[in-house]
């Protein structure tokens, strides 16, 4: 054979922000992606102490009316579209590439375009505080006949959510087609990591999601600017429609926001645990048992044209039990008799599996009184929603970070400063949410700048209490981020005696991920190198 | 072993860029399919279709009549369903070699899109209705409108590859961008097909 000296890829060098600027790298897109969504879970997370703030007392008049509403509408979009939906393509493009053993996705360049859709997005959402009539107001659902009369910011809030669905469609694109076209040798699609099959599920929702909010999406922006009437019922339109094609998005989306935090936490319970994952191909199974209920429920909102949303909490919970039960076992299963140890990204992952129970018993407990709707506007939805997305996502999200900080940036996150974060995100967060059960079962209704029902008040302070807490807890994250970039980057390949294969190269991983790669038998390549392959699939 | 820039020989398997390809035709599918849902929920709720009912006074007095015109635009269908069968053509000539065919089909291919879209453009100017009357009208033009981008975006992918054909970038064995291109342009025929029946022969 001739010997060709092929380059090494990568190794010019070019001005420093010249290569963030233009990277394809999908390392370094996924750190990019990892700061603008941390970026606006703080903007976000803002927004809802401002939200908190109001409540915290009855007859509050901290803000009015039409600045709360701006408020609360752009903290769930900011935490929805800007940060958890996101976010996922963050951990998804850093990780799926090394865990499948490729040298990148399978796209590079459409992964920049992915990334870059994103800063204009978020520019263009928030600078409805700008205009005339402020930002969009009409919640994230963006119903109408609010969202087809009010300001200028709707529509940059419309033309805000089509960048970002164009982002995550070709992106989830791009991740489907490198889980089916770039594993390593021997990495069988059976042989896919967890995580990289919950990234692929979520990837399906997506591209099939996505584009029909979008069409929704220009319903509304059509109706708004070119005399459009279909939301108006004055030209035969109505705005059920808009809630049925919402809500084809909208109740997949669910999916998209959860999956890949199970994802994480599948990785991190059978690594702190030393022990496989308990049923890899029920969980995988599982896994794509959501993805396929997440399309199918859709008919259920196209024929129930009258009475969409009363079912829809009812018909989730139900319907996401049997698989999310599943997963549930798995991970308890998984930690049985394991040699657990407790480091941060084990304690986040800990718990998301318990919030996600909470979670999962108050939906059931929704579900199991349809016919009382009187809930479902009030603030026991405000609590169901947060359990999922705070207590599930963003402890995952949490997780993860903890977890593959040392890999990315070869550096790792004090461990204390870790516990102390958890121990007080955890109070915080139930502190914050768990009254809001209460308060929904009482009746306050969700969505309100105000209220004079003073017996609301003392679990309203409780809340907000705890909102604060959270954001207390964020300080020893951003001291161990600190201390951790202060340090020498000298994280070893493996500090965690992983199971997948981005633990088998450099912590950071070279430009091109891996010199060399081991046989792989199993879902757990590493895992079989220390044990002797114990029967892969 | 295979170096770098060497062709390999071909599996029979898609490519990754054709697979994405077909994947984001996927993701179009749905953006048609909401659009589609939003006409038929629409139009189920009406209390007749067209619903002449809805027409204000005002909408009245200018002279708003809710109805289409089938005869154009059935000779744009059969002008768009023909360029299908020319860009397949194109591909045909290319498998066997022949630049120069390929280039010839394409640029009929070309011509039709762009007739079919000029018919469009007419259409849209003789119609006794707007955007605005009645959901309709809405989407009438929604729907169409953004068939006649997607014809748009077909015409411009078609030039490309045109351009590159002339450049000799392809060869009997590499043409993938012309597959897509027919593809694509597969797609938005279908798309106008059953658009055709719903608003124009259902209707
Ligand atoms: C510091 C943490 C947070 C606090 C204190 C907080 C607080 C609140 C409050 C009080 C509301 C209700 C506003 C109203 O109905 O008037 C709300 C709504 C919402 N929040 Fe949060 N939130 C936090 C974090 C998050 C996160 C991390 C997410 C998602 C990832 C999220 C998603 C939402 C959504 C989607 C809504 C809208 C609910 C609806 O449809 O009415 N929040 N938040
Ligand atoms: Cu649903």
């Amino acid at each position: 054979m001739a010997t060709i000296a092929v380059p090494r890829p990568g190794e010019y060098r070019r001005p420093v922000v010249l290569e963030w600027l233009t990277t394809v790298d999908h390392k370094k897109l996924g750190i990019l992606y990892l700061y603008f969504t941390m970026f606006f879970f703080a903007v976000g997370g803002i927004l809802a102490l401002l939200v908190r703030t109001q409540l915290a007392v009855a007859d509050n008049d901290f803000v009015d009316n039409h600045a709360y509403n701006q408020i609360f509408t752009m903290h769930a979009s900011a935490m929805l579209f800007l940060f958890i939906i996101p976010i996922w393509a963050a951990f998804g493009n850093y990780v799926v590439p090394l865990q499948i053993g490729a040298a990148d996705m399978a796209f590079p360049r459409i992964n920049a375009l992915s990334f870059w859709l994103l800063p204009p997005a978020g520019l263009l959402m928030f600078a409805g505080f700008l205009v005339d009539g402020g930002s969009a107001a009409a919640g994230w659902t963006a119903y109408s006949p609010l969202a087809r009369t009010m300001g200028t910011g709707m529509d940059l809030w419309i033309i805000a959510v089509v960048l970002l669905g164009i982002s995550s469609t070709i992106g989830a694109a791009n991740f489907l087609v490198t889980m089916l076209r770039m594993r390593a040798p021997g990495m069988t699609l059976f042989r896919m990591p967890v995580f990289c099959w919950n990234i692929f599920v979520t990837s399906l929702l997506q591209l099939l999601a996505t584009p029909v909010l979008a069409s929704a999406l220009a319903m509304l922006y059509i109706d708004r600017n070119f005399g459009g009437s279909f939301f108006d019922p004055n030209g035969g339109g109505n705005a059920v429609l808009w809630q049925n094609v919402f809500w084809f998005y909208s109740h997949p989306a669910v999916y998209i926001m959860i999956l890949p935090g199970m994802g994480i936490v599948s990785e991190i319970l059978p690594v702190f645990s030393r022990k496989p994952l308990f049923g890899y191909k029920a969980f995988v199974f599982a896994t794509l048992g959501i993805g396929g209920l997440g399309f199918s429920v859709w008919a259920h909102h196209m024929f129930t044209t009258g009475a969409v949303l009363k079912p829809f909490f009812g018909f989730m919970t139900f319907m996401i039990g049997v698989p999310t039960g599943v997963k549930i076992f798995n991970w308890l299963a998984t930690m049985w008799r394991g040699s657990i140890s407790f480091e941060p990204p084990m304690l986040f992952a800990i718990g998301f599996v318990s919030m996600f129970l909470i979670g999962g018993i108050n939906g059931t407990f929704s579900a199991a009184v349809p016919v009382d709707f009187a809930i479902h506007d009030t603030y026991f939805v405000v609590a169901h929603i947060h359990y999922v997305l705070f207590g599930g996502s963003v402890f995952a999200v949490f997780g993860g970070l903890y977890y593959w900080f040392p890999k990315i940036f070869g550096r790792r996150l004090s461990d204390s400063l870790g516990n102390a974060q958890f121990v007080l995100m955890f109070i915080g967060f139930n502190l914050a949410f768990f009254p809001m059960h209460l308060l929904g079962l009482d009746g306050m209704p969700r969505r309100i700048a105000t209220y004079n029902n003073t017996d609301w008040e003392f679990l309203n302070m409780l809340s907000t209490t705890g909102a604060f807490l959270i954001a207390v807890s964020m300080i020893p994250f951003l001291m161990a981020v600190v201390k951790a970039f202060m340090s020498p980057a000298d994280q070893p390949n493996d500090p965690w005696q992983g199971n997948t294969l981005e633990w088998y190269t450099s912590s950071p991983p070279p430009v091109h991920n891996f010199d060399d790669l081991p046989e792989i038998h199993s879902e757990r390549p590493l895992f079989d190198l220390r044990h002797g392959t114990t029967g892969g699939h | 072993m295979a170096a770098y820039g060497v062709a390999v020989p071909h599996k029979k398997q898609l490519s990754n860029g054709m697979l994405g390809f077909i994947l984001f035709l996927a993701s179009e599918v749905m953006f048609f399919g909401g659009l589609f849902a939003a006409y038929f929920i629409a139009r189920a709720d009406a209390p007749e279709w067209p619903p002449e009912s809805l027409l204000t006074a005002e909408q009245l007095a200018r002279g708003v009549e809710l109805h289409l015109e089938l005869p154009l635009t059935l000779i744009a269908t059969i002008l768009l369903v023909l360029s299908s069968v020319t860009i397949q053509l194109a591909v045909m000539q290319i498998g066997k070699g022949r630049r120069s065919g390929m280039v010839w089909w394409l640029f009929i291919s070309i011509v039709l899109g762009v007739v079919f879209l000029a018919m469009q453009m007419y259409d849209y100017s003789q119609l006794p209705f707007g955007s605005g009357d009645t959901v309709f009208g809405t989407t009438f033009y929604t729907l169409t409108g953004f068939h006649g981008a997607h014809v748009a975006g077909g015409v411009i992918f078609m030039l490309v590859v045109l351009v590159r054909g002339l450049g000799g970038q392809f060869s009997s064995e590499h043409h993938e961008a012309v597959e897509a291109c027919s593809f694509y342009w597969h797609f938005v025929d279908i798309v106008w097909i059953a658009l055709f029946t719903t608003l124009y022969i259902v209707g």
